[in-house]
């Protein structure tokens, strides 16, 4: 897949509160679709939807435990993702740096008016 | 830090919404978004770049233009639109339009600021007319000074840091 392409599977994975719980979840750990779909009022299958659209998305995979198959977190794609948001942060704090200096001389200003 | 941390959100599927708190009275804040002088002293996004244009007229169907220049290499990058809604010291709607746009239309952008002990809370929501267009933005990154994150990515990726 292209990166542009595989950066749409996750963030279209991402958008999606349920499965941003299901990877916060695999982040302590492998867990079965059973114990994932526990802590959501959820049936079964709903659960194995989201779980195959984080799959797509290469954010999870199948562990080798015949019984169980249990799901855990493919972390190399979160930083892909990452890589992206981070950019942004900067870029965005950068600007909000410069202009909390900047509040801070205008309230100077302020209280001292020439 | 007497600052807020920078939070980014979607909503639903067009909007994206940042959230920062400024450790100044709300009027201060207003001011550093409309009037031109302040503007081009902060709204500069990676190291390298200045503002040699900033025009903005401040009032309902007024038009903004802003121009920015990269030191070394010359690169220009200039994006404008038209004030909808203006309300000091509280809020402020506007258009905005790259030059060279690498989404699809314009969005539409809200300012909302709310004071509160002295400090103030800013919050920026991006509208676009897509959520193809919204998220061709989130993959644009720092190089086309727009983007996003995802709600609690953050807090998954700092989960998923402690593990290794």
């Amino acid at each position: 897949m292209q990166v542009t392409h595989r950066l749409d599977a996750i963030f279209a994975a991402l958008a999606d509160p349920t499965r941003r719980a299901i990877i916060a979840r695999l982040a302590s750990g492998q867990a079965s679709v059973t114990e994932l779909a526990e802590p959501f009022a959820m049936s079964q299958p709903a659960i194995s939807k989201h779980l195959k659209v984080l799959e797509r998305a290469g954010l999870i995979s199948r562990g080798r435990e015949a019984q169980r198959r249990p799901r855990q977190l493919e972390a190399k794609r979160l930083e892909e993702a990452d890589k992206w948001l981070e950019r942004y942060r900067r870029l965005w704090e950068g600007n909000y740096q410069r202009l909390d200096a900047l509040l801070e001389e205008l309230k100077t200003k302020e209280r001292k008016p020439r | 830090m007497r600052h807020g941390q920078l939070k980014l959100t979607t909503s639903g599927d067009r909007d994206l919404v940042m959230t920062r708190v400024f450790d100044a009275p709300r009027k201060l804040v207003y001011d550093a978004h409309t009037k031109p002088e302040l503007v081009r002293q902060w709204l500069l996004g990676p190291p390298g770049w200045t503002m040699p244009v900033c025009e903005m007229d401040v009032r309902v169907g007024g038009k903004y233009r802003w121009v920015w220049r990269h030191d070394t290499n010359g690169t220009e990058m200039g994006m404008g639109g038209v004030y909808r809604e203006v309300k000091a010291p509280e809020r402020l709607v506007s258009t905005e339009r790259f030059d060279d746009a690498w989404y699809p239309g314009e969005s539409l952008n809200t300012l909302v600021l709310v004071e509160q002990g002295g400090r103030t809370t800013l919050t920026q929501t991006g509208r676009y007319e897509s959520r193809e267009a919204r998220d061709a933005v989130i993959k644009s990154g720092m190089e086309k000074g727009v983007a996003a994150s995802y709600d609690r990515l953050d807090d998954v990726l700092a989960a998923t840091a402690t593990l290794r």
